[in-house]
């Protein structure tokens, strides 16, 4: 078996993640959801599924720069955690705010652009949580890192989405932050590419 | 706050008003920051004393009205109305107030009196939300001189029987409940009467959102949301689905003869 982190940090993580569920529910039971709670709700889980697409896109760089190459075990863990928040922020959607209503929610993907995209980045999670378990993983074998590859354009369309929900009300402070933190993850593999590519060429022509 | 004596007014519903919490501690005052809390929270330091309007523009008798002067101007009714956020949420408050046609009529607008303009206070140093530059400051609303002196449209000064608390608009604001939330300006130092329909804030910040209009409307949606529905702040949420916005918000009685003759999805 590879060294993988201890059992300790892989619980601790997952014990983390799971905070800003119990939170939601702490603040339900005490009646501290504010006036506004499915908004609430619905707010938080939307945010809590941006920061662990981030923390998911985190582990690759966080591995190269530290050599600390246990930490790429914990990928699967935080991506399935932002698959989990997004399952949670789009039942919000559909329970709380639409009822079920499967013509207001066709209406709603083709009228409004930001729930397109929200949408489509669930859509897009959903065959990486499906095959995130080793059998598939060993079963795709070289497919398995390209198809994965789509958590790139899931990052971007959860940006895209919140941005385009703020930019009614020119209020952009926060997905400024997302778009700038995804950014820089996704940047830095374009840089290393890049410069992979470059030394490739070098070492060839040499 | 202080209590203010009111007598029952006209036009008020009889659905059970949302709760003085609720209406107190969730806010768009932007002037105080972009967050529900924030107005409840960052609205303190507003000095509402001394205070005063400056009504002027085309009018007879401009005049400068200190904020003692408008409480004891005419007869403060309460009057518990209906209020339908642009964003989809709605409450029921009972406001205190006069109607603003009682003060339009002390200062005698000219013929060329078409639009009131109202402007919102624009102080950096009370009001922290100003260095934000979502909105160009200060606020600006604005209304057709019909519409202005409809007789639902208040001139509020207090609410719950007590006078404004700050996050609310202290100490003097405006409601007009068949239109959106933000048409109804808060925290006011000045009424303009003008020729030409003014450039409100939010129409200025996003022409395609926000009309000048700006009616509660259900068959005319927002570009990111559709208005057909809406959420009873404290009623409707985990266990009850959102229920129908109603044209105009419910004053259609009222107002639809304002409008006859326009095209709504144009002039939304």
């Amino acid at each position: 078996m590879r060294p993988g982190p201890s059992p300790a940090l892989r619980v601790l993580v997952f014990a983390a993640c799971l905070l800003p569920l119990a939170r939601l529910f702490v603040l339900g039971w005490s009646d501290a959801l504010g006036a506004n709670p499915v908004e609430f709700v619905s707010r938080s889980t939307g945010t809590w599924t941006l920061v662990m697409l981030c923390l998911t896109l985190s582990v690759t760089p966080l591995r190269r720069l530290s050599g600390w190459n246990a930490v790429i075990r914990l990928r699967r863990m935080l991506g399935l955690f932002a698959f989990f928040y997004g399952c949670l922020h789009l039942l919000c959607y559909v329970w709380f705010d639409q009822w079920f209503d499967g013509m207001a929610i066709l209406v709603d993907l083709l009228e409004r652009p930001f729930i397109a995209a929200g949408f489509a980045g669930w859509l897009l999670m959903l065959p990486l949580a499906l095959t995130s378990n080793a059998a598939m993983i060993r079963r795709l074998g070289r497919h398995w890192a390209e198809l994965h590859r789509a958590v790139y354009a899931v990052a971007a369309l959860g940006v895209l989405h919140f941005w385009w929900h703020k930019a009614g009300k020119n209020d952009l402070a926060e997905p400024m932050i997302y778009a700038a933190v995804v950014g820089v993850l996704l940047g830095w593999r374009l840089w290393r590419r890049q410069r992979a590519a470059q030394s490739g060429s070098r070492r060839s022509s040499a | 706050a202080a209590r203010l004596e009111t007598r029952p007014g006209p036009h008020s519903t009889l659905e059970k008003p949302t709760s003085y919490r609720d209406v107190t501690g969730y806010n768009n005052f932007y002037e105080f920051g972009t967050d529900k809390e924030d107005p409840a929270r960052r609205a303190g330091a507003l000095k509402t004393r001394p205070w005063t309007v400056s009504v002027e523009g085309e009018v007879r008798r401009p005049k400068v009205f200190g904020i003692e002067e408008l409480l004891a101007l005419a007869p403060i009714e309460e009057r518990v109305y209906r209020m339908r956020c642009v964003e989809g949420w709605s409450m029921v408050i009972p406001w205190a107030g006069f109607p603003l046609a009682e003060l339009v009529r002390r200062v005698e607008p000219t013929g060329n009196a078409k639009y009131v303009e109202f402007v919102t206070l624009a102080d950096r140093a009370q009001m922290p939300g100003l260095r934000s530059d979502v909105l160009d400051w200060p606020y600006v609303e604005g209304l057709r001189m019909d519409e202005a002196v409809h007789p639902l449209t208040l001139l509020t000064l207090g609410l719950y029987g007590e006078l404004l608390p700050k996050q609310n608009g202290a100490p003097v604001r405006i409601v007009v409940p068949w239109k959106y939330g933000f048409k109804s300006g808060k925290s006011i130092v000045r009424i303009r009467f003008v020729e030409k329909q003014p450039l409100t804030s939010w129409n200025r910040a996003g022409p395609q959102e926000y009309g000048f209009y700006s009616n509660v409307n259900p068959e005319v949606s927002h570009p990111r949301w559709s208005q057909a529905t809406e959420r009873r702040i404290g009623e409707d949420g985990f266990l009850q689905r959102k229920r129908p916005t109603l044209m105009f918000n419910g004053y259609a009685d009222q107002v639809a003869p304002l409008y006859a003759g326009m095209d709504l999805r144009r002039f939304f």
